[in-house]
């Protein structure tokens, strides 16, 4: 980091962590490599299916960055999913009814409440948020089946489709704006401010932290909530890019989430927060993917494969707290 | 200052549930003093300590500080006092940064909206905190994780240091620690002293305890039986003490 700088704590030695920093580059680098080469023949390195790629894990890209504060923080959310599908409905459900502003702000609404929800079982009732978020998980997904009758909501406003993932500014989907937003925004917040901090001392020793006077259930309350609001954006970027609205858009994305922000070195103990390796771990699960289809492997291959490398990273990722 | 005692502890009872854990116990410690509070498993001298730091509450009692009573209700009465605590199980954020930990709870931040932290002041105050005590470690922006037990523990010192405490009370600071480390951790709690900071010491090592303490105090079964200074006792003593009956105890003392 720039304002990390400075020789008064570098020695040339301290360097050789740097190493382990790019790893998960390297690795990205070499799947692109091994990829280009076997698959040069079907189109991988063109720029359509490279974009594709790129569309494909943009939103779970911004999923993944909530995920990846939550889980710095020692918590889980497994009600994103949900909340995708029915902060997409209700916002195309408002935005037939009133126009785009009031759909951004239903739909933004409807995450920040399942986070507070979420926030006061967890924080509150004390329940486990594993189990407190997919109870959750359950309510939502029945209300998202319930609200349109299972029913897609059509999107018909070029305004709306063209902000929220349809259009693109000049050759740059609007998609990845919001990707490269979300990124940079968590990025920064992570590292650089006393929130970032205050989520990792929360994850990495919440005895230690509260001692320290961190308010470390007002941090864990205000991240469900965060992470309820960014799934909500995920749902209109769904909306937005598909032209419509859908209780099944997320549900199969918990599972690609988790693996994006474990692949992408952060320990599911806790009290590690990379986004950057997130966004990437994304990028690699897509790439990965995108290679399956071209090498010609059926969606069931690919699933089966998706375990398989989740499992790869956990055993890689950073192991727990030592007790 | 009359007496020259900073801390004074009278009468100080404590149960847990239907199990006494201190018992009218006394305690002085003196401007500058280190004393040694040794004791068997469970005699009650993390109790002690977690009542002066105000993490634990006396159900009767007194604490005076400079020989006025005081209510350390909480580790922030405690902290405004001057009493800091080292924490026998280490207090520390493993996956942060040596900075990051001392830090911890006031982090030095931008006023603005977005608080962003002010890394680079951190890091000098950091550095000028482990360069005053001598703590060693290279690299401080290590996370707490990667050094070894005694860097921990002189971190969690540090800590507690940069209050700017008049008191601090070290828990079993030498408990898991190598040869070679315990050495370092008892020198920085000598040179505290250096730094007007009166201190109780707890260890179980015997060794520790006669080779930084001026007095030493002795719990058993949650009754104080017996104080000692140093120069005039030997660790015989200091284990008969900790181990022999109360009365017999009793008795010795007269
Ligand atoms: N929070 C607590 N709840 C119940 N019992 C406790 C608690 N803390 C300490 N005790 C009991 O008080 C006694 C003294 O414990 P402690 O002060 O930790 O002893 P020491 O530090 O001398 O080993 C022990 O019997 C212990 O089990
Ligand atoms: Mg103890």
């Amino acid at each position: 980091m720039g304002n990390m700088g400075g020789a008064d704590l570098y020695s040339p030695m301290d360097r050789k962590f740097k190493v382990k920093e790019y790893a998960i580059f390297l690795i990205l680098l070499g799947i692109f490599i091994v990829f280009a080469f076997f698959l040069r023949d079907r189109g991988f390195l063109s720029l359509v299916n490279l974009m594709n790629i790129f569309r494909q894990t943009a939103i779970i890209s911004i999923m993944a960055v909530g995920f990846t504060f939550m889980l710095a923080s020692g918590e889980f959310d497994l009600s994103i999913g949900s909340t995708v599908a029915l902060a997409s409905l209700v916002g195309a459900l408002t935005l037939q009814r009133a126009g785009i502003l009031p759909a951004v702000f239903a739909a933004l609404g409807v995450g920040a409440l399942i986070g507070y929800a979420n926030g006061f079982f967890v924080v509150k009732a004390k329940m486990p948020s594993f189990l407190a978020t997919i109870a959750m998980m359950g309510i939502i997904h029945g209300l998202a089946r319930w609200i349109t009758h299972l029913q897609a909501v059509p999107v018909l406003n070029k305004t709306f489709t063209y902000i929220f993932g349809g259009g693109n500014i000049g050759p740059i989907p609007t998609l990845f704006v919001w990707t490269l937003v979300v990124m940079v925004i968590g990025q920064v917040a992570m590292v650089m401010t006393l929130f970032g901090r205050k989520v990792l001392a929360t994850g990495g020793n919440v005895v230690a932290a509260r001692l320290a006077g961190i308010d470390t259930e007002r941090v864990k309350w205000l991240l469900f909530i965060v992470i309820g609001m960014i799934s909500s954006l995920a749902g209109l970027l769904y909306t937005g890019r598909l032209h419509a609205a859908r209780y099944t858009y997320g549900e199969q994305d918990l599972f690609t989430v988790v693996a994006a922000v474990v692949i992408g070195g952060n320990s599911i103990y806790g009290g590690t927060g990379t986004i950057v390796g997130t966004v990437v771990g994304s990028l690699i699960l897509g790439m990965v993917n995108n290679g399956l289809i071209l090498f010609g492997f059926s969606v069931d291959q690919q699933v089966i494969f998706r375990g398989i490398m989740i499992l790869i990273a956990v055993a890689l990722s950073p192991k727990g707290p030592k007790e | 200052m009359k007496n020259g005692y900073i801390l004074e502890l009278r009468n100080i009872y404590k149960s847990f549930g239907g199990l006494r854990a201190l018992i009218d116990v006394d305690l002085n410690l003196r401007h500058g003093e280190i004393i040694g509070l040794v004791g068997d498993n469970a005699a009650g001298k993390s109790t002690l300590m977690k009542i002066v730091s105000g993490a634990y509450r006396a159900d009767e009692g007194k604490i005076l500080f400079n020989e006025e009573e005081v209510q350390i209700a909480n580790p922030k009465d405690a902290r405004k006092i001057g009493i800091e605590m080292v924490y026998q199980d280490l207090e520390l954020c493993q996956n942060l940064d040596v900075p990051a930990n001392l830090f911890l709870g006031r982090e030095l931040h931008s006023e603005t909206f977005f608080r962003f932290l002010r890394k680079r002041n951190m890091e000098k105050e950091s550095l000028d905190i482990l360069h005053r005590l001598k703590i060693d470690i290279r690299n401080p922006r290590t996370k707490v994780d990667k050094l070894s037990g005694g860097q921990q523990q002189a971190v969690a010192i540090g800590r507690a240091v940069s209050f700017d405490p008049k008191i601090v009370l070290m828990d079993e600071p030498t408990a898991n620690l190598a040869v070679v480390e315990i050495e370092k951790v008892l020198e920085l709690t000598l040179r505290l002293t250096e730094h007007n900071i009166s201190i109780i010491f707890i260890s179980h090592r015997l060794d520790d305890v006669f080779r930084v303490s001026d007095r030493i105090y002795v719990l058993k079964h949650g009754y104080m039986v017996a104080v000692k200074e140093k120069l005039k006792t030997n660790k015989e003593e200091i284990v008969k003490a900790m181990f022999m009956d109360v009365e017999e105890q009793e008795s010795l003392q007269q």
